[in-house]
């Protein structure tokens, strides 16, 4: 099941860049949180920030509290811990490029020791099905490279492999700005379905997809949170003048 | 209008035409010197390639006859000795250049001494071994002759994997941490994994470059003309016994060197060949 997150004055640098300012917010569970904003507002750090992938980056530099649950992500558990806790998937489908399908989906499994291969066996197929992908792969799940199917298959088993180590709560960086129409639509319809289960967090820059599968909706600009919102509200009535600018392409 | 953009297709055909026609030649070019000498290799050498060359030693100066079959034994010992100790210490360093090191300044440090060791004459490797390892044990021996070899392996196996490193996407690697993997298995499992086949041809031209190095075993390894398989011994090798016999005033050794030769560069070539086809057993549909 998923889980709510509960961010707090959150700040966040690279090197002398102040890229997120005082970042205040509360996802819900179990609901699909839509984030938009130009290019470059900060929202792909404000995600990054969430499964502490921000900090890879050496010059990289956070400050507040991100809760999940009881859990203070930043005080009481590693960034390891709290990645298997926290899937994430990225913009541009990133298989490993050197394993099959099925490897792809266990690897996280695999690579933290995990070796019953009936249960290997039954998490692939279920994350596979559960990303709407089984059907197309089933034959050829030893035999295929992730890297050989098309991007939209790529991006779905990317999905598939977030969902195997059974996270709480699922980030999607863009994930379908970089797939063709019809795989965009296979993408949202599975975060229609994925939602029930997991506390999805998705950044986009296609309003119309936000305004499809999130319940609530957030706006960045320059770094800092304009609004927060049901996603109905932000569309139809938002209360910012900045808001209401960009929804209705005057800017960005 | 017309008549301008037919000129323009024309030129632009036979602009295409040039371009293939130099990117061809400059292939049989890059080709020609390998296939000219393997033909020459063959012509001079391979009449005198029979049983006794490979199951023979060396006849005494006079006798017709004899073989290299000491020397195959020999170079096949130091170049096992060279890679035990080359391969693991140069892909362990290229790792650490790349993976963990990245950006200080003792890596920086490395990086140049690698740089600077693989410019260094291959005579001078062999003192740094005579000195190692002759010096202190007061004899020649076939260890001092691997470890010769297997430092010159150390540069060019460190650097290229460095480099084959650093050719991973950054996607990927951070595929792995996203889903809670630790960074050095992440390392291990997921990007050495990814540039192993560049790792595996920088090794294969570490092990061919010292295969056919004949100066760093004159004082180290020393040569032999009996049989030997021990490690403490001076040992036989095929560069140092066609050095001898090629500079020797006897036709029939000149023709045992070019019969050497050939068998150099096919014991190379089946090597490269042997670890390619095991390497790439295995390997999915549509991997890259």
């Amino acid at each position: 099941m998923g889980v709510g997150i509960e961010v707090t004055n959150l700040n966040a640098w690279y090197g002398a860049n102040h890229t997120l300012q005082d970042i205040n917010l509360n996802i819900p569970a179990n609901h699909a949180t839509a984030l938009i904003g130009p290019s470059g507002c900060g929202k792909s750090t404000f995600v990054r920030c969430l499964n502490r992938m921000h900090e890879t980056n050496p010059i990289a530099r956070v400050t507040g509290t991100v809760r999940m649950g009881d859990l203070d992500i930043y005080q009481d558990t590693t960034p390891v811990e709290i990645r298997r806790r926290v899937g994430m998937v990225f913009q541009r489908p990133n298989p490993f490029p050197t394993m099959s399908i099925y490897d792809n989906v266990a690897a996280g499994l695999k690579l933290n020791g995990y070796s019953n291969r009936r249960a290997l066996d039954e998490i692939v197929e279920k994350s596979l099905k559960n990303s709407a992908l089984w059907d197309e792969v089933k034959d050829d799940l030893k035999k295929k490279s992730g890297a050989s199917l098309s991007g939209g298959q790529q991006q779905r088993l990317c999905i598939a492999r977030a969902l195997a180590v059974d996270p709480e709560v699922l980030l999607m960086d863009e994930p379908a700005s970089a797939l063709d129409p019809v795989s965009t639509s296979k993408i949202e319809d599975l975060i229609f379905q994925l939602k029930s289960q997991y506390t999805i967090v998705i950044v986009t820059h296609n309003m119309q997809q936000a305004a499809r599968v999130a319940e609530k909706t957030g706006f960045f600009l320059n770094g800092r949170m304009v609004e927060f919102d049901s996603t109905h509200k932000i569309f139809t009535n938002p209360s910012d003048k900045r808001t209401e600018d960009y929804i209705t392409g005057r800017f960005g | 209008m017309q008549q301008g953009f037919k000129m323009q297709t024309r030129l632009r055909w036979l602009g295409d035409k040039t371009a293939t026609f130099l990117a061809v030649l400059s292939t049989i070019l890059v080709i020609l010197p390998l296939v000219a000498i393997f033909v020459y290799l063959i012509l001079k050498g391979a009449h005198s390639l029979n049983l006794a060359f490979f199951t023979q030693i060396p006849k005494p100066v006079g006798e017709v006859g004899g073989g290299m079959a000491n020397a195959i034994v020999g170079s096949v010992t130091l170049l096992v000795i060279a890679s035990l100790l080359g391969v693991p210490i140069g892909i362990g360093g290229g790792i650490y250049l790349a993976e963990f090191g990245r950006g200080t300044k003792f890596a920086n440090a490395v990086r140049f001494t690698a740089d600077v060791l693989n410019g260094v004459p291959s005579i001078v490797m062999g003192l740094a071994a005579y000195a190692l390892i002759v010096v202190p044990q007061h004899h020649f021996s076939a260890l001092a002759g691997g470890v010769a070899l297997g430092i010159m392996m150390i540069p060019t196996v460190c650097r290229t994997t460095e480099e084959m490193l650093l050719m991973v996407p950054h996607a990927v690697r951070e595929a792995a941490l996203g889903l809670g993997v630790p960074n050095w298995r992440s390392v291990l499992s997921i990007t050495v994994k990814t540039a192993s086949p560049g790792i595996i041809t920088g090794c294969m031209l570490a092990f061919a470059r010292v295969a056919g190095e004949t100066a760093p075993l004159i004082f180290t390894a020393l040569g032999n003309d009996f049989w030997s398989t021990s490690l403490n011994e001076p040992i036989a090798a095929l560069p140092l016994q066609i050095y001898v016999y090629a500079i020797s005033p006897y036709d029939d050794w000149h023709r045992l060197a070019w019969a050497g030769s050939l068998v150099l560069i096919v014991l190379i070539v089946l090597a490269v060949a042997l670890v390619r086809f095991v390497t790439s057993r295995g390997v999915l549909k549509g991997a890259s």
